[in-house]
């Protein structure tokens, strides 16, 4: 099994290394000091197994496992337990190691990435969710309702949509226009393959992002905010190099 | 008093004397770095960055299988978090012992 290990202290990831080493069917393929760079190598280059630390500065480790859509299994290796928890919240992760590692433990580790592995296996291909917005990838345009006029607008012409108390603001290419709706009932007017929450208050289009500095996207002139939460699914659509 | 002492890093080498010296000097690369770093932090009173810091070192403290002095960095890393460094000092005091210990190898 190819695995790669993502954590930003070097000893750490020498010891993680050395456990992998002393197992016959682990590969280390490659090792990260931060997680940016382990998405954009898994942009190019699939693996079976992520070893990964949860608290690293600016990306945590559970930014890095929203990011991923098809992740491998992945185990976590942290200081604290606590995190255990939350982390145990996404299907993809199979276990956590508490630092400092121990062969014992980490050979308890291998048995339960097999198991998870065949377990994946065993499972019908799920499709459901791409089927569901296939309308969605065919048309190329919706309409507003502005003052009982219907607008028609092209998908690509919309660069923002911000929430604005029971109305929304769409702002395009050209103009801006205020609709009474919510964010929540365009978004389902909209494909995800060019539009994404970033948000609470922000639809954008993806395409249109100039720029992305830590905590806001540039579009056209206008900073919009990027949530914590929201960043990692942010991350996982853009066409990182 | 706790001395820091290679037991883990003995264990984790078993006879691959190349991998246990490789390890040593990648602690050694890595510890006055972060320690660094904290002391720039503590200094500059930005007590969360010196937490994540504290993080990171209470990990070489359970390498160098300082168990006192780990639990006290679990500790002293709430306490900074909560904007409080009175722990400061008996902290500076290990990584003092480490530094020291770190120069015998």
């Amino acid at each position: 099994m190819d695995c790669i290990i993502i954590d930003d202290e070097a000893t750490a990831r020498a010891i993680v290394a050395r456990h992998c080493s002393l197992v016959s069917d682990l590969n280390v393929v490659e090792e990260f000091d931060n997680a940016i760079d382990a998405i954009k190598f898994l942009n190019r280059q699939e693996v079976d197994v992520i070893f990964l630390d949860i608290h690293m500065p600016g990306f945590s480790g559970v930014d890095f496992v929203q990011t991923l859509k098809n992740p491998p299994k992945i185990v976590l290796i942290t200081s604290d337990t606590e995190f255990a928890i939350e982390a145990y919240e996404y299907e993809a992760i199979v276990d956590y190691l508490v630092k400092p590692l121990t062969l014992e433990r980490f050979v308890k580790s291998m048995g339960k990435i097999k198991n998870a592995t065949r377990k994946t296996t065993d499972r019908p291909d799920q499709g459901s969710e791409e089927k569901k917005h296939t309308h969605l990838d065919k048309a190329e345009d919706l309409y507003i309702n502005i003052d009982k006029r219907l607008i028609k607008l092209h998908f690509n012409e919309i660069l923002v949509i911000r929430a604005n108390g029971d109305y929304i603001d769409v702002t395009t290419e050209n103009k801006e226009y205020r609709v009474h709706t919510t964010l929540k009932k365009i978004k389902e007017k909209l494909p995800d393959q060019i539009f994404l929450q970033i948000h609470r208050s922000y639809v954008i289009n993806i395409s249109k992002i100039i720029d992305i500095e830590d905590n806001s996207v540039l579009i056209k002139k206008m900073v919009i905010p990027i949530s914590r939460s929201n960043r990692p699914e942010l991350m996982r659509r853009l066409n990182l190099v | 008093m706790e001395q820091p002492n290679l037991k883990y890093i003995k264990e984790l080498s078993g006879d691959d004397v190349e991998f246990e010296e490789k390890f040593i000097s990648i602690l050694k690369d890595e510890f006055p770095v972060e320690v660094a770093t904290y002391r720039d932090h503590i200094d500059s009173k930005e007590t969360n960055k010196a937490a994540d810091i504290v993080h990171k070192l209470k990990h070489k403290f359970n390498i160098l299988s300082m168990e006192e002095a780990y639990r006290f960095a679990v500790v002293f890393e709430e306490q900074l978090r909560s904007g409080k460094t009175e722990m400061d000092s008996d902290f500076n005091c290990t990584l003092g012992k480490i530094d020291d210990f770190l120069k015998t190898l």
